[in-house]
């Protein structure tokens, strides 16, 4: 377990970041600038905080009051950088067992070969980094941040440089890691669909301070805690069941108290529970059951709240049965259909904008 | 009359064959010597922050502007048999001058800028998160440099290697300064082309040593053309 209290002040920047981890993966969460990264360099020890302390597994890591500071060879924490950083004169395989050498041999637990197999890089070892594509080199950097058999993998934004095909290979890459290797994770990322599906704990970091922390149905369903992001980029996260497929559309079918939503392609397995996440500018409100539309899914309940900001119109739904969904409509359709607090909506999701990028399967326990 | 016919250039005389290996074999000396040192200087100037920064990067790089003959005379000074280190020096049996060994430290010190900057360039240009990388693998700074660094730094370390050689093999006012112009002993190619040229008949000899010269100078180009080509293509990425 990871305990983080920090400041550090570089320049005008003023970070001040306190949180622990719990089982699984810990997100930090932000837009770029608000510190995230630079807490996890304080964690990997590539920096030095000016007050504070960080410990791992009940050793300190850095404290400056007790005047501890582990140089980050010796912290066995292993990062994986945004942009792999492989070492271009090593093949593929001596990448990998770069870490390994220098890991203690009594903590050398991890597997080589289920490693490869895991990342599915087998084919890869003799080959040079040069002659590797962005998704193989950022799976390469996974496994040789693993294969140096870590109390602790960071992640760093894995994701950010790779187009929308690598994400969706490698995003299920790291939930396997998650759950076959048993290593805590921090992972720090601005992309909302890679933290929800990931986390377990979200810690929403904002100009240096932590602007909350819990699961993602938590963090993601307030207002409050959204105060801090892009005002109307604001997404719900929605706990659903996973009922029934229709094979002949190639469709799934995920039910919810509040109605009943469908999706383009398979969805987890039947019987099982899916987390989906909705853009607030994916939504459109009608105040009757949808007639004459091609939209199909749709959840109902009751407004509970409202922001406007120029032209625009923020609503927050509190959905029949649990959960909260954002919607963000034109302030003048919102006058003309007289919404208001209280009045009861049909929120109409339209199922192409649920794409596979947006859902994640709940991890079993 | 100058005769130029390649049967004449290839006709070496005895005392020229002395110059040319002297010569060699003080430039590789000179070159091997101090490139361990070139390597140290130039990654603390890339990547160390040190008070007096700016005076050791000052002082590598003055016999690159000084006249050479003034950096000969400092040598003198320094390490001459009656200089400030020279007896000293004697007492553990190293006497530099004039002898072939001081030619080497003559030339080792006017190429050493060169090296300097070449690897120094390299270790810049090496991505500082490579090191990183290795630092959050387990690597200490000594591994790291010598795992990482120094392996990403050989075509750098290479060029600036062979800088340094053609350098010494051209090297003329310090070390005719510091250690004389005696043939078998000290007497370079450029000190025996100069020499020829003093005398009456010399010419012929002059232009096989200059010939022999730019032979030389031309192979070593080439060859760290080809180290510098061959580096970039492993390194090189799809992207």
């Amino acid at each position: 377990m990871i305990e983080v209290n920090v400041g550090l002040r570089v320049g005008a920047f003023d970070l001040e970041v306190a949180f622990r981890n719990g089982e699984g993966v810990t997100a930090l969460f932000g837009q770029s600038g608000s510190g995230k990264s630079l807490t996890l360099s304080l964690i990997a020890g590539l920096m030095r905080p000016d007050r504070g302390h960080v410990i791992l597994d009940g050793k300190a890591l850095v404290d400056v009051e007790r005047h501890i500071f582990l140089p980050m060879h010796r912290r066995r924490i292993g990062l994986v950088f945004q942009d792999s950083n492989l070492f271009p004169h090593q093949s593929v395989k001596q990448n990998l067992l770069f870490g390994r050498w220098f890991a203690p041999r009594r903590s050398r637990e991890i597997d080589f070969n289920a490693v490869i197999e895991t990342l599915g890089i087998g084919s890869l070892l003799a080959r040079r980094p040069a002659r590797l594509s962005g998704g193989e080199r950022q799976r390469v950097a996974i496994g040789r941040a693993l294969l140096s058999c870590p109390k602790l993998l960071l992640f760093d934004e894995p994701l950010a440089t790779l187009d929308m095909q690598r994400k969706l290979e490698i995003m299920p890459l790291i939930e396997q890691v998650r759950d076959e290797f048993k290593v805590p994770i921090v992972y720090v990322s601005h992309a909302i669909e890679e933290v929800v599906r990931l986390a377990a704990t979200i810690v929403v970091i904002d100009a240096g301070r932590v602007k909350a922390i819990g699961s993602p149905g938590e963090v993601f369903g307030r207002v409050a805690a959204h105060a801090a992001e892009e005002r109307f980029d604001r997404a719900s996260v929605l706990t659903m069941k996973v009922v029934g497929a229709n094979e002949a559309y190639g469709l799934t079918e995920l039910k919810h108290p509040s109605g009943t939503v469908w999706l383009a392609g398979p969805a987890g397995s039947i019987g099982g529970i899916a987390r989906i996440i909705v853009k607030a500018t994916d939504v459109t409100l009608s105040l009757g059951p949808p007639h004459q539309l091609s939209t199909r899914s749709y959840l109902s309940g009751t407004i509970e709240g409202i922001e406007t900001d120029g032209p625009l119109a923020m609503a927050s739904i509190a959905l029949d049965g649990e959960g909260h969904l954002f919607a963000t409509v034109t302030r003048h359709a919102f006058d003309e259909l007289g919404l208001g607090s209280g009045v009861r909506v049909f929120a109409l999701i339209k199922t192409s904008a649920l794409d596979e990028r947006k859902i994640a399967s709940l991890p079993r326990g | 009359m100058l005769d130029l016919s390649p049967a004449s250039l290839a006709d070496l005389s005895p005392a020229e064959w002395t110059a040319i290996l002297l010569s060699l074999r003080i430039a590789v000396v000179a070159t091997i010597a101090s490139l361990p040192f070139g390597i140290f200087t130039a990654y603390a100037l890339a990547r160390w922050r040190f008070p007096g920064k700016m005076i050791v990067n000052g002082v590598v790089h003055m016999p690159l502007v000084l006249p050479p003959v003034v950096t000969g005379f400092m040598l003198l000074i320094l390490l001459g048999r009656r200089g400030v280190f020279g007896p000293f020096l004697a007492d553990i049996g190293i006497v530099l001058s004039f002898r072939w060994t001081g030619a080497a430290v003559a030339c080792a010190v006017m190429g050493f800028p060169l090296m300097v900057r070449a690897i120094r360039l390299s270790f810049e240009s090496t991505d500082r998160r490579l090191e990183l990388a290795a630092g959050t693998l387990g690597a200490n700074r000594l591994w790291t440099f010598f795992l990482v660094s120094l392996p990403l730094a050989i075509p750098g370390i290479v060029v600036g290697a062979i800088l340094a050689f053609a350098k010494a093999l051209g090297e003329f006012g310090a070390t005719i300064t510091f250690v004389s112009n005696i043939p078998g002993e000290t007497q370079t190619i450029s000190a025996a082309i100069y020499t020829y040229t003093q005398v009456p008949g010399g010419d012929e000899s002059a232009m096989r040593l200059t010939v022999v010269a730019i032979v030389i100078s031309f192979a070593a180009l080439v060859v760290s053309e080809i180290i510098q080509l061959q580096a970039e293509k492993r390194l090189a990425s799809f992207e």
